[in-house]
């Protein structure tokens, strides 16, 4: 396993690095896992699984009302009907931001998060300061990330406390009124998706 | 239980701070932790609640002196010893001494892309669901000592059914092996003044996913 062979002498890390490898190395000769499947697993979530899905889905959203319908009725359903190659589990929610409401996800007791959306979380969002201050004070997290919103819209943070995994569906920023599905996803954030984060102007994108 | 995990509403952590451009492991031992829990857990070696309550049980200057997937990690040495897979010399020495138990079943590569699907938590209802959209309810003021989703800043207070997701298994008795017990999962809301005082952010509403037991009628 190359991945192993990185040098990482003296620090507190390799410590813990020789600690996954006995791990590993145990469960192998166990016979209760496979290494190379292991690599598969790896190579999944750094080359596939990611944000770009979520961003797919959300532009689509955009572009269709009818699949905006249906994506807020049943999120898993309507993400499977698109046929994505990271195939993606039940308990789905999309919840939609609207002038009025801004939502918010985290999981204040783990670090739950849609990885068959989004791929796997950011640090940030698996830390102390996010679980504990989202569910408190949101608007200061959100300064955090250098968002500010009226102080008139609705903050709404849905903490994932069950198998429940929400996807934040951000508005359409205006200007972008005849963009294909394509062009719209480059729009798209992770953070955006997460309610961290809002839309990239159009300007940003070509 | 009461544990440092249940961090909703505790002060002092700090700023959030976001990473530019992070990767998606900083270190390749993170990618095999977590290919390893996928593997287990693939394998029927544990359900995802008793890994979430081996880190729950963690003490809490290890839980919050860990990364994310140290934690992992530990949790996994935890589940392994407890449950007989491993012994804690077998983790030491890093070598197996003796031969594995029997899994239900292996995660070979041919079948790697297939466990990436997550499982569904969705199991037949034993009974009509007791609460429907725009119930009031009062979350329960329980304290058990073992694995539960009802987070502290939740308990006792007054809220409203927002959406009904269905019969789930229930993590509280998944973590402690006492099967799937399937509840009523819903989503409640509260406002902001409800969980924070007066004080709080009049726009702010805040919900939670909660089972069944967790919920009386208000």
């Amino acid at each position: 396993m190359a991945q192993h062979d990185h040098d990482e002498h003296g620090s507190e890390l390799s410590e813990t690095q020789l600690r996954v490898r006995a791990l590993e190395t145990v469960l192998t000769e166990k016979g209760y896992i496979d290494p190379a499947a292991l690599d598969l697993i790896i190579q999944a979530y750094e080359t596939k699984i990611g944000p770009h899905t979520g961003a797919r889905v959300v532009a689509k959203a955009w572009h269709d009302p009818a699949f905006k319908r249906a994506l807020l009725d049943d999120g898993s359903k309507a993400v499977r009907a698109l046929g994505h190659e990271s195939r993606v589990g039940d308990h789905l929610v999309a919840v939609e931001n609207t002038p009025a409401r801004h939502n918010i996800v985290v999981c204040t007791l783990c670090s739950c998060y849609p990885w068959d959306v989004l791929g796997l979380p950011p640090v940030w969002y698996k830390s102390a300061p996010y679980r504990s201050r989202a569910v408190k004070d949101p608007r200061g997290v959100l300064a955090d990330f250098g968002v500010k919103l009226p102080a008139s819209t609705e903050i709404r943070v849905w903490d994932s406390t069950a198998e429940t995994r929400f996807l934040v569906l951000p508005m359409r920023p205006s200007g972008t009124e005849g963009w294909s599905e394509e062009r719209l996803a480059q729009l798209v954030t992770r953070d955006a998706m997460i309610g961290t984060g809002l839309p990239k102007p159009p300007e940003e994108v070509a | 239980m009461d544990g440092v995990h249940d961090m909703g509403g505790m002060d002092g952590f700090g700023k959030v701070q976001p990473e530019p451009n992070e990767p998606v492991f900083h270190a390749p031992w993170e990618g095999r932790v977590l290919a390893m829990q996928r593997s287990m857990g693939y394998a029927g070696a544990w359900p995802i609640d008793a890994s979430r309550f081996a880190q729950e049980r963690l003490a809490p200057q290890a839980y919050l002196g860990a990364s994310y997937y140290q934690r992992w990690a530990l949790a996994m040495e935890r589940n392994l010893i407890e449950r007989g897979y491993a012994g804690a010399d077998e983790l030491s020495s890093g070598h197996a001494l003796r031969s594995g138990k029997p899994l239900a079943r292996k995660l070979t590569p041919d079948l790697a892309t297939q466990a990436m699907t997550r499982g569904s938590f969705y199991r037949q209802a034993q009974t009509p669901a007791r609460f429907k959209p725009g119930d009031r309810v009062r979350t329960k003021n329980i304290h058990p000592p073992t694995h539960t989703r009802l987070p502290r800043y939740a308990r006792g207070r007054l809220g409203v059914i927002e959406l009904v997701h269905g019969c789930h298994a229930f993590p509280d008795t998944m973590a402690v092996d006492k099967g799937d017990s399937p509840q009523w999962l819903y989503t409640v809301m509260f406002e902001g003044k409800e969980l924070w005082g007066p004080d709080a952010d009049p726009t702010l509403k805040i919900s939670i996913d909660a089972f069944e037991p967790y919920l009386d009628p208000a």
